[in-house]
């Protein structure tokens, strides 16, 4: 097996330096009722090529996003890596080490996550970030269980905007946790009431901005109410490319941000993995999840960076950690944080203008098809449409005609009476033949 | 015995030049300031401050511009923006940097990290085994890469095969009723299970009465973390001086009470449960349910099924046992195992096979035959990791498996074997599994402590082992060398190890407390961090403020 070194020769030495007979000496204590006689009914071993052969004949049964037009969005975001990511984030030594315990022999992990958090924290507009969640869903439910330790309540108001998987993760969480949850109906205009929801026994508000409908929301009344309430705004974004142009949540107010960083620097993966940005104000430090990597020197004075805070942490304070977090996604941040280095603040803003751009191009084309209406007053790369039939339909019409175009509401939200919506997004890697694909497809179809 | 401080936070005093002694020589050779430069080598001071291949790296901060970048786009046509007004006015503050110069950056960061592929990693609980190239070049086809979750389900057939047929294989190693493919990591696999745990007791109607979870002192600490985080009262199941759970111990704590025992097995000592049959049948009989920690499957792999061992719930880290990169910390992917009494509470979304026919994708609550407890995350989860990890499993097939698993064992034993002379085992010398825990007993008197025995290591070449956990031996040295390791590789780590330890016992103090003296960094104030949190880089005082 071309995976382990040891020769049946080394097997028979070391097993008598050992002083057994035979391997199944040293799994004496599994039950001898327990102990696997035969082999697993599985197939036996197989060589590279065969692998390859099956694993791709899989991978051809899918249609990946840069063969076709392609406006799928919804959390997930269809955009450019350069080549120079994928290279670096192959390089073995940061492929195969360790979350950095040993931080003497980890510093490059340590420096870059140092550097990850600092972009982070700019972007966001917050005085610290974290060293990363598992996505944007996960850092959601985090956050408000973050919120409810600093203001000792526990209700969370959830926006109508916030995307429906989002809403399902923290609803999830905070059944368990015996947490209440107010949910605000699916708001496609972004004319829900959230004011009216804030009172004295609100712990947070959790506000997507764009929404899940592509709204652009403006945080600052909310942040003005909670604070007079003593509650939190949670500032939620699942495209990390609009706060390049849009104003930050932090500039708006937000006491914790938290949101999907999959867009820079990430593939699509089919769902994961990707990478949770979260980041807060400094006096809640405290009581972050995950893990933290700060500044501090080595014993010849030179500059160094260690894992910090972590008496927050499960490893040391078990039952009473302000997380159960520990691996999180070190190489997804490696991934974010070389694209955001390489794009830098030029590159970066002018990325957002250029999907931006895209989207208000698409928007401008759709609104001319007869029974399309573009719902969105506000909106940076993706919109909700109106279509005379169910968007579940027109999608699968639109997948045989080599077009994907958007993701129909009613797979998010079945049952809400939404089934003539679809969310459609647009990126840098939209052209105009693209576009033209789409206009004329929809046309077909409809 | 006990050993509760964790991860010890302050490096030791011995032979450390004064950390508060303002600029540090690194700030002086970047300044170039040759005469300052030197560091521990000391004798031949270079001018940049460099040796040779052991560069300084500056932050990006401060080698950076925000009006560099290293990607070349088209500024679109002028449009009228459709933000309502929300337009970002101020600056952000994030430098770039050109091609070349990101690429040496990150090249040069690279080389003062450690990893499976400079050397032998034995940290223990963590399975720092080979990573297939294999396994990366087939996540990265297109196919698996570059597909959105949400896309038509008739565009991703391959993708939901891949899912099922992943799920097949743990399914059956495992010989439980299902698996929830979509938790995160290993503690997200931890929460998946209790939260089964949790439903299935709601539905008993005994949610509000069993609230207490049992787990033992040698538990890793997502276990309590875990469990307490949906509400439960976690319940220590007391260490003993053997190194194993017993089902005495844990009859004593069984009542009305208790929802579930989180047993980690093998444990984290490095010993399989002896009484784990016994213990799952008093759980069960007490009307609770058995969750297995399952972080170190990957020792019994194709040689026991945790199914027959009467566990209700298991995570499996597939960065560990199925060997999907750690990548600096992540990510993981911990899919959980469940018993037939768990599987219909299996949260959202899955694939389901019926008979001979494509697997369909099952995403929302209302469509599932049975009673999921809910969604875990957005999305189906890691399928980058899945692919790694069924590519892993193709390859090594049904005796592979077996084989990683019984060298993965032979491999520890021999190092124990060749240790137990000068190092103490806790727990008397008897056989390990997959790695080997030692105290440090055998370090009394020498002045040298287990987190300089670990910094002399990193001197030689070596990863250090897990230190200091589990808590319930002092001092702990908990070294997993996987199955990854060939007996040249072995036996070289041995003879350091025992050289190591004869300077110990011989009094060459220096040589542990002021290590590491050959790493990129000498022993970092780990203490100086957590007091004055510098969490981000912020840019100089401007000069005329700082001449004040
Ligand atoms: C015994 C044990 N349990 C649980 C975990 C948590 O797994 P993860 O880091 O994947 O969340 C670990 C990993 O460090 C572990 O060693």
């Amino acid at each position: 097996m071309r995976y382990l070194p040891l020769s049946d020769t080394d097997r028979g030495e070391m097993l008598a330096r050992i002083g057994v007979k035979s391997v199944d000496d040293l799994f004496a204590d599994i039950p001898k009722d327990k102990l696997l006689k035969n082999l697993i009914d599985l197939p036996r071993r197989k060589g590279e090529m065969e692998v390859e052969r099956i694993l791709s004949r899989m991978a051809s049964r899918n249609v990946s996003a840069s063969s076709v037009p392609f406006f799928v969005g919804a959390g997930a975001y269809k955009h450019h890596v350069p080549a120079t990511v994928d290279h670096l984030i192959q390089r073995s030594e940061f492929l195969t080490s360790y979350t950095p315990y040993q931080p003497e022999i980890a510093q490059g992990t340590l420096q870059y996550l140092f550097e990850f958090q600092t972009q982070v924290a700019a972007l966001t507009g917050m005085e610290v970030a974290n060293a990363s969640m598992y996505d944007g869903s996960t850092g959601t439910g985090e956050a408000v269980l973050m919120a409810h330790r600093v203001t000792k309540r526990r209700k969370a108001v959830l926006s109508g905007g916030l995307h429906p998987h989002y809403v399902d993760v923290v609803k999830t969480l905070s059944d368990m946790a015996s947490d209440d949850v107010v949910t605000l109906a699916p708001d496609v205009s972004a004319t829900e009431d959230l004011l009216a929801q804030i009172d004295d026994s609100v712990s947070c508000v959790v506000v997507q901005t764009p929404d899940v409908f592509g709204n652009v929301r403006d945080l600052k009344p909310i942040a003005e109410k909670t604070r007079q309430h003593g509650a939190l705004l949670i500032a939620v974004f699942t495209e990390a490319v609009s706060l390049g142009l849009v104003q930050s949540p932090g500039s708006q107010g937000a006491d914790i941000v938290v949101g999907e960083g999959q867009s820079i620097g990430n593939a699509l993966n089919f769902g994961g993995p990707y990478v949770g940005l979260f980041a807060a104000k400094s006096k809640y430090i405290r009581q972050m999840p995950g893990r933290l990597c700060g500044e501090t020197v080595d014993a010849d004075g030179n500059r160094g960076f260690v894992l910090t805070l972590s008496t927050r942490e499960q490893h040391i304070r078990r039952d009473k950690a302000t997380s159960n977090i520990c691996t999180n996604s070190g190489l997804c941040t490696l991934a974010f944080t070389i694209h955001m280095t390489l794009l830098g603040e030029a590159g970066l803003t002018r990325l957002a203008r250029i999907n931006h751009a895209n989207a208000v191009k698409l928007a401008d084309r759709l609104a001319g098809v007869k029974d399309v209406e573009v719902l969105n007053k506000t909106f940076f790369n993706e919109f909700t449409v109106k279509l005379a039939k169910p968007a579940a339909d027109v999608v699968e019409q639109l997948a045989e005609k080599g077009v994907l175009g958007g993701v129909p509401v009613s797979r998010l939200l079945p049952g809400a009476g939404l089934d003539n919506l679809l969310l459609v997004a647009s990126t840098e890697v939209n052209t105009d033949d693209d576009r033209a694909a789409f206009v004329a497809a929809l046309k077909e179809v409809l | 015995m006990l050993n509760r401080q964790g991860r010890p936070s302050a490096p030791q005093a011995h032979g450390v030049s004064d950390p508060a002694a303002g600029m540090g020589d690194e700030a002086a050779r970047l300044q170039g300031d040759a005469s300052k430069a030197g560091g521990a080598a000391g004798s031949h001071p270079t001018f940049t401050g460099n040796k040779a291949l052991a560069q300084i790296e500056p932050l990006i901060f401060e080698i950076g511009h925000t009006e560099t970048t290293g990607v070349d786009l088209d500024e679109p046509d002028a449009f009228k923006p459709r933000l309502g007004g929300l337009e970002r006015k101020d600056a952000i503050g994030l430098p770039g940097l050109s091609e070349p110069e990101a690429m040496r950056h990150y090249v040069r960061l690279s080389q003062m990290n450690y990893g499976i592929d400079t050397g032998l990693f034995p940290l223990g609980s963590c399975t720092m085994k080979h990573n297939a190239r294999l396994n990366e070049r087939m996540a990265r086809l297109p196919g698996f890469s570059d597909v959105h979750p949400l896309q038509p389900v008739s565009t991703v057939k391959g993708a939901l095969e891949l899912m099922s047929e992943l799920a097949r294989y743990l399914v059956t190693l495992t010989n439980m009723t299902t698996v929830a493919l979509s938790p995160k990591a290993g503690a997200h696999g931890e929460l998946c299970g209790m939260m089964a745990i949790k439903a299935a007791i709601e539905a008993r109607g005994e949610g509000k009465t069993r609230t207490v979870v049992l787990v033992p002192d040698s538990a890793h600490g997502t276990n309590p973390a875990t469990a307490a985080l949906i509400g439960f009262t976690v319940k220590p199941v007391p260490a003993r001086e053997d190194g194993w759970v017993h089902v005495e111990d844990v009859k004593k704590l069984l009542g009305p009470d208790v929802a579930a025992i989180m047993l980690t097995n093998p444990n984290t000592c490095g010993l399989f449960e002896n009484q784990v049959a016994e213990i799952a049948k008093a759980i069960h009989d007490a009307g609770a349910y058995f969750y297995c920690d399952g972080a170190n499957f990957n020792a019994i792999v194709g040689k026991a099924k945790p199914g027959d061992l009467g566990v209700d719930a298991m995570h499996i880290n597939l960065h560990k046992t199925f060997s999907t990169p750690h990548g600096g910390g992540g990510p993981g992917s911990g899919p959980v195992v469940l018993s037939a009494r768990l599987a219909p509470y299996a949260p959202v979304p899955f694939v389901t096979v019926t008979d001979g026919g494509e697997p369909t994708l099952v995403e929302h609550e209302e469509d599932a035959a049975e009673k999921p407890f809910g969604r875990m995350t957005a999305f189906h989860g890691q399928m980058g990791m899945y692919v790694r990890a069924l590519s892993y499993m193709l390859s090594h097939g049904s005796d592979g498996m077996k084989q990683a698993s019984e060298d993965a064992v032979l491999n520890a034993n021999y190092i124990r074997a060749s240790l137990a002379d000068l190092f103490s085992q806790p727990f008397g010398d008897k056989p390990c599994m997959h790695e080997v825990l030692f105290d440090d007993t055998w370090l009394k008197d020498t002045g040298v402590t287990t987190l300089d025995f670990a910094k002399a290591m990193i001197d030689e070449g070596y990863h250090p082992m897990t230190m200091y956990f589990p808590l319930v031996v002092h001092g702990a040295m908990l070294i997993e060398p996987t199955e990854s390791e060939s007996k040249a590789s072995l036996d070289l780590f041995i003879a350091t190890l025992r050289d190591l330890a004869m300077a110990a016992k011989k009094g060459d103090k220096d040589r542990f407390v002021g290590a590491p003296y050959h790493a990129p960094r000498r022993r970092l104030d780990e203490t100086r961090a957590a007091r004055t949190p510098v969490l981000k880089w912020t840019p100089p005082a401007p000069v005329a403020e700082a001449a004040e």
